[in-house]
This record gives C-alpha cells, structure tokens and sequence, in this order.
C-alpha cells in the first residue's frame, strides 16, 4: 500500500498491554488484545487495506464511551470509531497506535414513537433493523445502503449513506433529526432532537458525513416514513448510453421523481445476467431500472407515461413488472452487480464519483479510453437519477503491479467525475481511498476550511487521525491570521 | 447614532479585501442585499452595513439536472418565477420573510432566505433549506474566499458545511454563489380543512395523516378565531389523480375518527401563504418561532392559550409561531415542552434586552463558538445582533 498514514508513535505501542488493562477497567468484560483476535478488525470494507489495531473496546453504554474517550484523550492516545467495518473507503481502517473503538455491542432500539414518526437507536443496530422493527406497523427506514444488512446507523451517520431510493427519500443527513455523541475528550453533547429545526448552528448537519473525525455518535434518532402502497419497476434496455441518459432527463423533465433509477452499462448487464438470470436483454448497451411506488393508480399512470418516454428514445426493451416477484427478479441482477462483476476477475475495486448526468455519455467513452490505456476492464453501476457513478474496475491482485494500476485508472474516474463538474464521492466518502485526491476538488483555503471544523471539535485531533484530510494541520497553526508585513492590503480603499 | 452608509463591493476579491480589513480592525459588519430580515435580532448594534447588492444573477440553471446556481443577492421572487417557468420549485417552500418583519414584501433574495433557514409549511415533508443547499462559494469572516459542497444532488466529498451555512444568519461566511437543488413543482395540489378540533385532537390528526399513504405534504392548525372554528389544514401534492384518491381516503379516514363536523376542499388560496407568514399573528406586539417535537405541539397551545398568548401549529405540531405582548415569557413555556424558541419579532426595546435566540446547553455553547471562531476569529460578521 502506497498510502501514507500518520507517524506511528512507538511510545504507545509500547504501553499496549497497560491500556488494554485501563480500558478493561471501564469495559471489564470488552477489550482484546490478542494478535489473532485483533486480526479480525484489521481491515474495513476496503480490504486493499490493512492494520490491525492496537487494543479493541468494545462498550456497551454511552458512559462507558465518554469515559474511554475522556481516558484516551487524557493519555494522548489515537481512537478510531468503528460499526459494521463496511465502510468502502477506509474510513475504519485502523490504526497501529490506535485503540479501535467498536460500537457493535451498543445495538438496542431504544424508543419507537409513531406519534412523532421516530426511532431512537444505539448506534450498533443495523440499517435494515429499524425497517424491522417498524415494518409491522406500516412504516420503514428510507436510506438503504446495499450493506443495509450488516451496515450501522453509527456507520450510516459517519458516511452520511445513500442507497437506491435516495433521489426521492434523501440520503441519511436528510432522514436523522438528532444524536447524542461523545467528543474527543470524553464530553456528552446532544444535538437536534425530534423537531425538524435545531437550535443555532446546524452542528448536525456537519457531523453527518464527518466519518468519525468529529466525535463517537452514542443514540440517534431518525425519522421514520409510512411505507408506500405499492411499489412497480419498468425495465428498458437501450441501443447506446446516450438514450439511455436522454430518458433519464426526459422522465424528470416530466416532474416524475422515480423511486428508483438504476443504469447498467453493457459488461455490467453481461455479467448479472450470467450471475442469477434475471432475464435481461443482452442485446443493450444500456439498461434501466426504473421503480415508482405510491397508491397503485399513481404506479400505473407514472409507468404508462415513463413508458412512452422511453419508447420515444428509442428502447428496444420495454418490461413493465406485472407482480411483486417479477419487480424483484428485475432488481436481483442490479443487486448482484458487484458480486457478478467480481466473476468476471479475480478482484474489482469500487469507485464511487458523481457527475452531472449529461456528461454519462462522455465520461463512458473517456473510461474506456482509460481501460484500453491501462489494460484493465470496467463495468458500470450507475445511480442514474442523481449521477452518482459506480464504475468497477478489474483488476487481478496476484499479478504484480494491478492494484496499482487499478488504483491510478480508479483516481483518474474521479479526477475526470471533478473535471466534467461533479464531485469525487457520491456515498462511499474519502477515508483513506480517496483522501489524497481531496486537492483535486478543494484548494487549500478550501480545505483549511473544513478543518477548523475539525479543530473546534477535536483540537488534539486524535480521532481516526490519517482520513479524509491530506494533511492533517496543527490547529494552532490553522488559526493564524494572514496579516502581510504588519500591513493591511489596499490602504487605499475607506477605513471603517 | 446614524449609521454609515453601506459599502458595495462589486467582486469576491473586493469583498475579501473588506473583510480582510474589518477582521485586523476589528469591525463588526453587516451584511445585507434587500434588507428583508434586517429587523431580526438586536437593533442596538454599531456594524458596518455591507450591501451585497452586486452579488446577483443566476449563474447557471439545467432543469433536468435539478441543479440550479445563483448569486445571493438575486430576488426570491425572480428565483421562483424561473423554476416555475420551467416547472420546478425550490421544495422547502421558502418564502417573503419581508412580510412578517417589516411589512414590505419583494426584497427577499435567495442568499438572505437560505442563510436564514427560512421554510414553508411543506418543510415537514420536504426538508428545509439545509436540505436544498447543495454547495457554495463564500467569504469567511477570516476574509478568504473558499468553497465547500458541490453543484451535483449526490455528494460526501469533505465536512457538509453546506448544511452549516444554511441557517447560520451569516454568521460563518458571506456566501457570494449558492447550488441548490430543485425538484418538480407538483402538478395537482388539493387541501383538506377540518373544523373544530381541538388542538390535542389536531395533533393527533395530522400525525396520523403524515404518518399514512396519504402522504400529505404538509399539515398546519389555525385556533379558533372570532365566529371562525379551528382549522386542521392538509395539503395534498402530485399526479391529479393520485391527489384525487388520496383526498377521499383522507377524508374516508377523518369520517371514520368522527372528528369533522365540516371536510371540504375549496380552501382559499390564501391559506397556506397565510400560514408560512404566520399572518394572523401580524399584529402581535411580539412574535416568536417555537421548534419541539410534533407531539408536544397540543400541550405548548394550551399553555400559551392559558398565557393568553396567540399562536397557530405548523409542521404537524412541530413548528409554533407566537404572538404575544411584551414581557411574556414565552420561552419559558415552550422550553417546559422540550422546545426552544425565537424572537422574531419586536419592539426595540424588548429585542435589546431579550435574548434573541434561546440559550444552549453549556457545552453545545461552547463547541458552538468554537466553530463559529473557526470561521470569524474575529467576532466581525454582526455579533451584537444576537447579543
């Protein structure tokens, strides 16, 4: 691995088994220390990645956290927030000299209230229980990330995730009204609640998506939605990309905000097809899912006219599912993407870019181009409603040199997602994967920015040190004033 | 004192300059283009106005991206009349803030409503405008001109300082370009009103209704007034006939409950302008803004009906505007449901000895100020008006 992680500090690898011991005393009955068990947390999602922690803790109960925290800050010691470890982009990776702070044990529903539309959840309970535990009663938790079985509300909250249905329901940041969290030094704070609208600054708004930089979310309360009516998907299959993205736009020109809109490029259709046989054309070079829910009669009319657009670009598939098995055959192939994708080379490696979506067409033709340079293959999973691009690269880790390779090709994607005016992560967030390309996107006074933010909630900055930022600045030094020569700039110009 | 006249940088690099000045000089500034919300916060302040009057236009706008960019300082009204033109809205329903505060309406502009937060009643569904605010480009109080967000509907790149900045007042950065996201206008609406119930009854009711497939977009509750009986508001949006099925099941739901003694749908276009603008509490001496949780919205009515204090429900119970003769402790009441509450509206002498906004608990305040220092070190960008 090419990366360049923080500088180890070889004093508190040292100390191991005496914070282990210290930890034991807060957690009596959650703390590992031994290599193999610490073996299993060495990596996230982002297996390209590895480092076993120093210690593990495990704690059960927000006290516990804050008194970790409050003990690790006192000592000086680094802490890397984790919950499921599906993050795909390293954001809990862990740290040589780091106690890994692992939420999983902290997995209780703690309140549900129908009156005000919320659950209150610890931050270990898994996406997709809070749909469970709500479900009977008609409602559901809308962010649905493809990890939602394993994946966290903790995580959620770190990665601010997404999911297919976020055009319509939003990603986590809209969906979640308050937290209580942990600073770095062991402080409880409370912010939002179950209103819609905070007191003064929207802090979290901004904890939302800071992947554990910020402080250890311990409760979480999110809105919950009466489930829709009835759910439908019409499958298209298109002669070339650029149909395909002119339905996209001709369908929202329309004012229809589809449930879902799922793009396949041709390998990425291919090879779903080989995987679990949902019955989709081979003869397309593109492929669209698009699924409308609500009353029945709005599914209707809305795939009728959804129907109709795509006919006038020029589909050459049209498949209105005619019951709840067949709208979910259509979906079993996209669901399968990637493992289907991962048949086709022995590893692939996920990217994750957002794009204005008239530039889909230009942005496939140049990722070829860059296949063809680097000699590896790729297949495309594409959000198609909000632009969101997951292109897959193959890529052979055995073979000298590959990952390397599919990391550049991988960095360009995203260089070129910037380029055409989109952005370098759609859901997936920076962690480690992305966190050098950040000056592609911000300059520097940009990203100084944005971690003042981090000074103000963990000026030591020992939490999950070595993500997202390029360079991690002393905030001392981040807090100076610019004052050229003792002068002010343009002594011309009236004084107040 | 008079104040002096306001200085109109005609570019970000002037705006930096002047910034970067007031910051090293220490003067505090006040930033304003029409001026709609000027009269919000303490008047007893001494800041240099700035008026960003130069910062408007839209910058670029491709309906079927549902992105659009524009500069602050551009009309509400001229920003709303486009994406109508192409039919579009911004959905958090922002509106003309101008009429509750000092009574002139066409000044609002984007930049001032996004940087107060300022939503409509379909808030409840939609999101407000934290929720719209997609990226931007602004001047912090350090004087640099920085970016932060993007101007795509997806994205995780970096801290979301775009929900930061939406609803700070201004008083991080001076925002100099905004990317919202736009959606669909709806092509149906249709409002149920249902009278006389109570309020407990009303909260019960909206929460109901939000909480069903018949969706409504928003929900609001109008006390009774004069020879007038409540009024439990619910508006439908969407494909007309979607809109008109929902509309019968909403009312087949309300028979049901035995709560209507009158369901109609002919309500005047006025009412939900009416509501977002709290318009009848215009001539209340003072006039509050009460967030809580929608269930408490019932008890909180009935504690400032005690009070003798006049107020209406938005948001399904979860948004209280106030009105109230000066002196009552209205912030007492809502912070006994849990709530926190605004003074919105006032004489001046009760905006300079009132808190504007309600006190934090000691450690949000000071992780607040923190990050307020992160962006104005200097404590320049119009401090005294929330003093």
């Amino acid at each position: 691995m090419s990366l360049k992680m923080p500088d180890v500090c070889r004093a508190t690898i040292a100390r191991r088994l005496e914070i282990a011991a210290e930890l034991r005393r807060i957690v009596p009955d959650g703390v590992i220390c031994t290599e193999t068990e610490l073996k299993a947390y060495e990596s996230d999602g982002l297996t390209a990645y590895r480092q076993p922690p120093l210690v593990v803790v495990l704690p059960q109960n927000t006290e516990q956290v804050s008194q970790v925290m409050a003990w690790c800050h006192a000592e000086g010691i680094n802490v890397v927030p984790r919950g499921a470890g599906t993050s795909l982009s390293g954001g809990a990776l862990p740290l040589a000299d780091g106690v890994l702070l692992g939420l999983s044990r902290m997995n209780r529903i703690v309140e549900i209230d129908y009156l005000d539309r919320v659950a209150v959840v610890q931050p270990g309970v898994t996406n997709l229980a809070v749909t469970r535990a709500v479900e009977a009663d008609g409602f559901y938790y809308a962010p649905d990330p493809s990890s939602q079985i394993a994946c966290t509300i903790g995580g959620n909250i770190a990665e601010n995730s997404g999911g297919v249905h976020c055009l319509k329901y939003g990603l986590t940041t809209n969906n979640v009204l308050g937290v209580e969290m942990v600073l770095a030094d062991g402080e409880v704070i409370r912010l939002g609640g179950r209103g819609l609208e905070p007191e003064g600054l929207d802090l979290l708004g901004v904890v939302v998506g800071s992947e554990g930089l910020l402080g250890v979310v311990t409760e979480i309360t999110v809105r919950i939605l009466p489930a829709p009516e009835m759910a439908r998907a019409i499958l298209l299959g298109f002669p070339d990309t650029r149909s395909a993205g002119d339905c996209v736009a001709a369908i929202i020109a329309e004012g229809i905000i589809p449930a879902g809109m799922e793009m396949m490029d041709r390998p990425a259709t291919q090879a779903a097809e080989a995987f679990v046989q949902a019955g989709y054309p081979l003869d397309v070079e593109a492929l669209l899912i698009v699924e409308v829910d609500g009353p029945p009669i709005e599914c209707d009319i809305l795939l009728a006219r959804i129907a109709e657009i795509a006919a006038s670009h020029g589909a050459s598939t049209s498949r209105i599912s005619q019951d709840e098995e067949e709208r979910l055959r259509f979906w079993a192939g996209r669901k399968a993407a990637f493992p289907a994708v991962g048949r086709l080379a022995p590893d692939y490696y996920c990217m994750d870019g957002t794009i204005p979506r008239k530039r889909l067409s230009e942005v496939l033709e140049r990722m070829a181009q860059l296949s063809d340079h680097y000699g590896l293959g790729v297949a495309n999973v594409f959000h198609a409603g909000d632009g969101n691009l997951h292109p897959l690269v193959l890529y052979d880790a055995n073979q000298p040199g590959q990952l390397d390779k599919a990391e550049a090709f991988g960095a360009d994607i995203l260089r070129m997602c910037v380029e055409v005016g989109g952005v370098l992560t759609g859901e997936h967030g920076v962690g480690v994967e992305k966190r050098d390309l950040m000056p592609a996107m911000f300059d520097e006074t940009d990203l100084a920015h944005q971690q003042r933010i981090k000074c103000a909630f963990d000026p030591e900055l020992k939490l999950n040190p070595g993500k997202v930022f390029p360079q991690l600045h002393r905030c001392a030094e981040l807090g100076r004033m610019h004052v050229h020569h003792g002068a002010l700039p343009h002594p011309e110009l009236p004084r107040f | 004192m008079t104040p002096s006249p306001a200085l109109r940088p005609a570019t970000a690099a002037e705006l930096v300059d002047l910034v970067m000045q007031a910051a090293a000089q220490g003067t505090p500034l006040e930033c304003h283009a029409g001026g709609s919300k000027r009269n919000v916060g303490n008047p007893a302040r001494r800041a240099q106005p700035v008026d960003l009057g130069a910062f408007a236009g839209i910058v670029d706008y491709e309906p079927s991206e549902l992105v659009l960019t524009v500069r602050p300082a551009t009309p509400l009204a001229e920003v709303e009349a486009l994406l109508a033109a192409n039919g579009q809205m911004l959905a958090f329903e922002p509106w003309d803030a101008g009429a509750l505060f000092s009574g002139t309406t066409g000044k609002a502009t984007i930049g001032g409503t996004v940087g107060a937060g300022i939503a409509g009643p379909r808030r409840l569904t939609a999101g407000g405008a934290r929720d719209h605010l997609l990226g931007f480009h602004a001047v912090s109080g350090r004087g640099e001109a920085f970016k932060a967000g993007g101007k795509v509907v997806k994205n995780v790149t970096g801290y979301d300082l775009a929900k930061l900045m939406a609803g700070s007042w201004g008083q991080l950065a001076i925002m100099t370009e905004l990317s919202l996201k736009v959606l669909p206008a709806p092509r149906s609406t249709a409002t149920v009103v249902i009278e006389g119930l109570s309020p407990e009854q009303a909260v019960r009711t909206m929460s109901a209704a939000v909480g069903s497939q018949v969706s409504p977009v928003a929900a609001a509750y109008l006390p009774a007034q004069g020879g007038r009986p409540s009024q439990t508001c619910l508006r439908l949006e969407g494909f007309a006939e979607s809109v008109a099925l929902r509309r019968d099941q909403l009312a087949a739901m309300v028979a049901t409950e035995g709560l209507a003694t009158a369901c109609h749908d002919d309500a005047p276009a006025t009412l939900w302008q009416d509501i977002r603008e709290a318009a009848p509490l215009r001539e209340s001496e003072t006039l509050w803004r009460a967030h809580l949780s929608p269930s408490r919205g019932a008890a909180l009515a009935e504690a400032l009906d005690r009070a003798g204090a006049d107020w209406l429900l938005d948001w399904a119970g979860g948004l209280a505007w106030i009105g109230a003769p000066a002196g009552a402790d209205i912030r007492a009441l809502v912070a006994a449901e849990g709530g926190h509450a605004m003074l919105m509206r006032g004489p001046d002498h009760v905006r300079s000895s009132t808190p504007i906004r309600h006190p934090e608990a000691p450690a949000l305040a000071g992780l607040s100020q923190r990050v307020r220092r992160a962006f104005d070190p200097a404590g320049i960008l119009d401090p005294e008006r929330w003093g």
